[in-house]
């Protein structure tokens, strides 16, 4: 047997397949469509935090991070800690704010009486840090490398609904997860199913397949193309599904963008994830089949 | 060449089919079992193709003692034989054409090669112009000689035939035997079970009769 010629019955048992769905169009319609609403619901949430993570991102432009180091760190060290900050990625400006600069600046401010009543200087030298354009998370991520530096006493943070915010989408990324862990296990067996009752209907081909000489590897092949391609098209049409959301829903997000005086639109799914969508989709389907084929042939002997 | 060493059958239930049989079969023969409805002819037929195990005893198959074939490796063995089946084990809701292509995808063999070799097939057995039918619209006859073809479609070695000629009149009984005969010449061991007395006084060849699961 050549290359060329498994080649082709791989083709063959994949035309089989397709061949199979398109026999009973609307059972197959009906599982592509079930597959494609449960793999949106995902994808849709995915979607929605990936544009709420870029709109808060916007929105955290001009914050700005005060770090008060511990009273006893001396000017080397503050300065040389500033030197280290500067080159740390995450931070766009920063200003080192001596005690003596903040004592003065407080002392113009008016409060000079109960100043001058201390014997001396209580401030603490200070960073003034602005981050660059960043979302939520990686301010909070920034914010939380800079308190664990022995020098740094306390921060006045990111600000808290930013940070509310971040958390929030953490949830949203777990709950996404679970949701698209628990749908997967729920497609795999729907897609099993289906293949079950495909194989009590021909089970009579796959008797006098095996008495003539039939592999239970030939028997299981058409069967397994037949999960995928179903797999595929579901996913397929969740790609659909939440394309068409994105378009319905960006009309009226134009609208209220219009009203500030801005151009923005939710983005649509990029390229990697509606390729992991796909191809997720494809494993589900051959996982659903494999596990249904090897139970079902078993029946059979 | 086939040998049966002591073999019984009891099929579940009981009911003893096949009782400490032992017989020889050479390379290249052609042989026919007679004997009553319901003396084991089939069983027997099922036993050298490994559609059923022995209860006991040993059954050789060239060098292999299929007796002892492993389920995985069954499949590979039963690819050198074409067994005609009583019952035809048709796919009804395929075409003619699709029952004779099937030996040959189970074989992997490329599409237009299998397609040619399964039109022959066809051609040999007189049903050229119904490869689009469904088996369900041919006549018994007709379905015979279609079980006929899927048989030796794959070029087995070893063909066994269950009543081929059942359900055929006089001519295409003979032709038939002429495709079976032509098939020996060639070098293939063919095994006939029939009943037909006058077809196997024709063809004079050896004969084995059963009677209640015993050869005499
Ligand atoms: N699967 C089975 N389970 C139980 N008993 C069986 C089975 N197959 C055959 N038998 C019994 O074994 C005996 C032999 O059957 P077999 O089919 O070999 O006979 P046969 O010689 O081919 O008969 P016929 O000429 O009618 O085809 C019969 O009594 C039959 O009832
Ligand atoms: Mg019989």
């Amino acid at each position: 047997m050549t290359l060329g010629t498994h080649a082709q019955h791989h083709l063959d048992s994949l035309i089989t397949a397709w061949q199979r769905l398109r026999e009973q169009p609307l059972a197959s319609a009906f599982s592509i469509l079930v597959i494609g609403i449960a793999l949106s619901l995902p994808t849709g949430l995915y979607l929605l935090i990936t544009n709420l993570d870029r709109t808060s991102s916007g929105l955290t432009e001009h914050t700005e991070i005060t770090v008060f180091l511990k009273p006893k760190i001396d000017t080397a060290t503050a300065l040389s800690l500033a030197e280290t900050l500067r080159n740390e990625p995450g931070i766009r400006k920063l200003r080192f704010v001596s005690r003596e600069d903040a004592l003065l600046e407080l002392q113009r401010s008016g409060l000079d009486d109960v100043l001058s009543s201390l014997s001396s200087n209580p401030l603490p030298h200070t960073l003034v840090i602005e981050p660059i354009q960043a979302s939520p998370a990686q301010i909070r991520q920034l914010d939380q490398r800079l308190r664990q530096r022995p020098e740094v006493d306390a921060i006045t943070s990111a600000e808290a609904w930013a940070r509310r915010l971040a958390a929030l989408l953490d949830f949203g990324v777990g709950l996404t997860w679970l949701l698209a862990t628990v749908l997967a296990l729920s497609l795999a067996a729907i897609t099993g199913n289906t293949i079950r009752l495909q194989i009590y209907a021909r089970r009579d081909e796959i008797e006098i397949s095996r008495l003539i000489g039939a592999t239970d590897r030939f028997i299981r092949r058409p069967f397994l193309y037949f999960g995928a391609l179903q797999g595929l098209l579901g996913s397929l049409a969740a790609l659909i599904f939440s394309g068409l959301a994105i378009l319905w829903l960006n009309q009226s997000v134009a609208e209220l963008a219009t009203t500030y005086g801005s151009s923005f639109r939710l983005a649509t799914l990029d390229l990697h994830i509606s390729a992991l969508l796909l191809v997720g989709g494809i494993l589900l389907g051959l996982t659903g089949a494999w596990l249904s084929v090897a139970h079902t042939l078993r029946d059979f002997d | 060449m086939i040998e049966l060493i002591d073999v019984t059958k009891r099929y579940p239930g009981g009911h003893v089919a096949m009782a400490n049989v032992s017989l020889y079969i050479p390379h290249g023969e052609m042989v026919f079992i007679t004997g009553r409805s319901g003396a084991g002819k089939s069983t027997l037929l099922k036993l050298i193709g490994s559609l059923e195990k022995p209860t006991s005893g040993h059954i050789k198959i060239g060098n292999e003692d299929t007796s002892r074939l492993r389920r995985a490796t069954l499949p590979y063995f039963r690819l050198n034989i074409g067994m005609i089946f009583q019952d035809h084990k048709l796919l009804y809701d395929r075409s003619v054409l699709d029952n004779v292509l099937l030996p040959l995808h189970i074989r992997e063999i490329s599409r237009t090669e299998a397609t040619r070799r399964a039109r022959a097939a066809l051609e040999k057995v007189g049903l050229a112009n119904r490869e689009r039918s469904r088996p369900v619209t041919l006549s018994g006859g007709e379905q015979q000689r279609l079980c006929i073809a899927r048989a030796i479609v794959g070029r087995p070695r070893l063909i066994l035939a269950d009543e081929p000629t059942a359900n055929l009149d006089d001519d295409y009984a003979h032709e038939i035997m002429g495709i079976l005969q032509a098939l020996n010449e060639s070098g293939d061991t063919i095994l006939i079970a029939t009943h037909d007395q006058d077809l196997i006084a024709r063809y004079g060849k050896r004969r084995l009769t059963l009677a209640n699961g015993n050869l005499s």
